[in-house]
């Protein structure tokens, strides 16, 4: 079990693809600029990433090491159309408006990191899991980059979310405030920089508060160090 | 007597940061009484909710980072920030713009990076960019001068643009930009380039009201106000002379060899020079200590370039003025320019 709680902390945050590993930054920044659009592309993201996981973990014996490379690369490809073939099937709107940033998983760094770097060395059943978590860490990141920029370059939430769930979705529409103006810059890719920023230094905050506090029993206090040279 | 030993250089000017930076905001006041004779009194009401802006901002930030507050804002770098947003920004654009602009320059592009001294941009310019791109509607609405205005508009009518959007009486900011003739009027930078695009030759769109002869009505007052302001900065050293020159010298250079080419589609040196902000970037955003290049050869360099960038991007690029962007770019090349042009330590390195 505990390898299963380590994969979750791991992927969730320890070693979060997005805000650690910074893989994958193409996407991210590109389409996040609505929910809907960074929903859409985390799962997609996830599903890749758990079938390519699980599929190189089990030929992962039979994979010779020296072309191991091409061999992933061509098994995410597959994972990848497959995705997009459904999503031009069921999701076309979001199809569209994803547009090249679905092909253009099968070069996100994050899965054929995921693939040599855990996939390719454990047992499928741990490798699905890890494809699991690190897809959903990564597709965290993507939505809460999206509402961030949802909410301040437009005021809404949720936006066009019937293009991914279907027609009752549109009343998951929340307008949070309306502006005369769009606040362009949210929306457009310095919002995205930015707000990744932004997400990486509150981990960082997060991180040294909680380090701080795990060190409750302080080392015994040192004698002052002698100062064998003098000052001026 | 203790002698202490500190590391050089030995002898520098002895002002401190914020007699430097009360300098530069008294240098601008020509510039802005200009701007208040030709674009109306909103100027000012800009300029009261930029300080007011800087200075919260400032002391709040300074107070989560538990630093010293007051001394830290009584340097005037804030100030300065806010006066030089101010300037730029069209008189009659609405309050948050200015709020915006002024939040944005010192929190993220200033006290991010670290603070005074630390920042890899200019505030001002930064802010200014991150408005133009976000608000362009609101960010290209400058009015013509006043005495082309077809309502004429006072202090109070002013403030009910800024901060409702509308005049006591009903009046838009678009509505005002509507001239004498009923015509909608532009800045003298963008009439020329939209007149050019139309086909029109550079002197026939100049016989547009908004000309004397070469330059802009009131424009070539601003600039006038804000060389005047420049050449008292560099008689009292705050700013070295590198910089502008080379920044004027080679906007001219460029100006006058696209003229002689092309005078059909170009406006000329004048036009150039005057026209639009190329005096305050010049002496006032180019030669912002912290985000310029640092050693004498390198200020030349930045300023030859920055003035090659703004004749190109106003002839050649989509937007009629290009003192930010040029700006913006040459600070993120200033680390190279100062690795390559590091003069020659004194009894080091010469040549045999």
């Amino acid at each position: 079990m505990s390898q299963y709680k380590e994969l979750i902390n791991e992927g969730m945050w320890k070693n979060n693809p997005a805000l650690v590993q910074l893989l994958g930054l193409c996407p991210l920044l590109a389409v996040t600029s609505t929910i809907t659009n960074a929903l859409g592309l985390g799962l997609a993201t996830m599903m890749v990433l758990i079938g390519s996981n699980v599929t190189i973990s089990a030929v992962r014996n039979w994979v010779p090491k020296d072309i191991r490379i091409p061999v992933f690369v061509m098994i995410i490809a597959a994972f990848v159309t497959i995705i997009q073939l459904l999503m031009n099937a069921y999701t076309f709107g979001l199809y569209q408006s994803l547009g090249i940033f679905i092909p253009l998983i099968v070069t996100n760094c994050a899965i054929i990191g995921r693939a040599e770097a855990y996939a390719s060395k454990n047992p499928v059943h741990l490798s699905a899991f890890d494809g699991l978590m690190m897809g959903a860490g990564f597709m965290v990141v993507l939505v809460v980059l999206g509402a961030m920029r949802e909410l301040i370059g437009q005021g809404t939430l949720f936006d066009g979310a019937d293009l991914l769930l279907g027609p009752w979705a549109s009343v998951l529409r929340i307008e949070v405030f309306s502006f005369d103006n769009q606040f362009l810059l949210a929306i457009l890719p310095p919002g995205a920089f930015l707000g990744l920023g932004l997400l990486i230094a509150a981990k960082n905050v997060i991180d040294a508060q909680i380090k701080s506090k795990q060190i409750t029993s302080p080392e015994a206090e040192k004698g002052p160090r002698a100062r064998v040279t003098s000052l001026t | 007597m203790k002698l202490t030993m500190a590391s050089s250089p030995h002898n520098h000017s002895h002002k401190s940061l914020n007699t430097l930076m009360l300098t530069v905001i008294a240098a601008c006041i020509p510039g802005f009484i200009a701007q208040v004779i030709f674009f109306g009194t909103g100027v000012v009401i800009q300029l009261v909710l930029a300080l007011i802006t800087v200075s919260v901002a400032e002391a709040t930030i300074m107070k989560m980072r538990k630093r010293p507050t007051f001394q830290t804002l009584k340097d005037g770098s804030a100030w300065l920030t806010g006066v030089l947003l101010a300037l730029s920004i069209p008189p009659l654009a609405p309050w948050w713009i200015i709020v915006i602009g002024c939040l944005f320059s010192i929190v993220i592009v200033k006290q991010l990076y670290g603070g005074l001294g630390f920042n890899l941009f200019n505030p001002a310019m930064a802010a200014y960019v991150l408005l133009l791109i976000s608000f362009p509607v609101q960010m290209t609405a400058w009015l013509p001068v006043s005495d082309l205005l077809g309502n004429s508009i006072d202090f109070s009518q002013q403030l009910g643009v800024i901060f409702t959007d509308f005049t006591a009486t009903g009046f838009s900011v678009d509505q005002l930009r509507v001239g004498i003739d009923g015509m909608t009027m532009a800045t003298p930078l963008d009439t020329v380039k939209t007149d050019i695009a139309h086909g029109l030759t550079a002197s026939e769109s100049m016989q547009s009201p908004l000309f004397n002869e070469w330059v802009g009505k009131g424009w070539g007052w601003v600039n006038l106000g804000f060389l005047i302001g420049g050449l008292y900065l560099i008689k009292s050293k705050v700013i070295n002379w590198h910089i502008p020159v080379s920044l004027i010298v080679t906007l001219a250079v460029c100006s006058g060899i696209g003229y002689i080419a092309s005078p059909g589609t170009e406006a000329g040196i004048v036009f150039h020079l005057f026209s639009g902000a190329t005096m305050f970037a010049a002496f006032f955003i180019a030669t912002d200590p912290v985000s310029a290049a640092t050693t004498n050869k390198g200020r030349l360099i930045y300023g030859a370039i920055i003035g090659l960038l703004i004749y190109l991007i106003r002839t050649f690029g989509g937007f009629p003025d290009a003192v930010a962007f040029a700006v913006i770019l040459l600070n993120m090349a200033v680390p190279l320019i100062d690795y390559y042009t590091q003069p020659r330590t004194y009894g080091h390195g010469v040549k045999k």
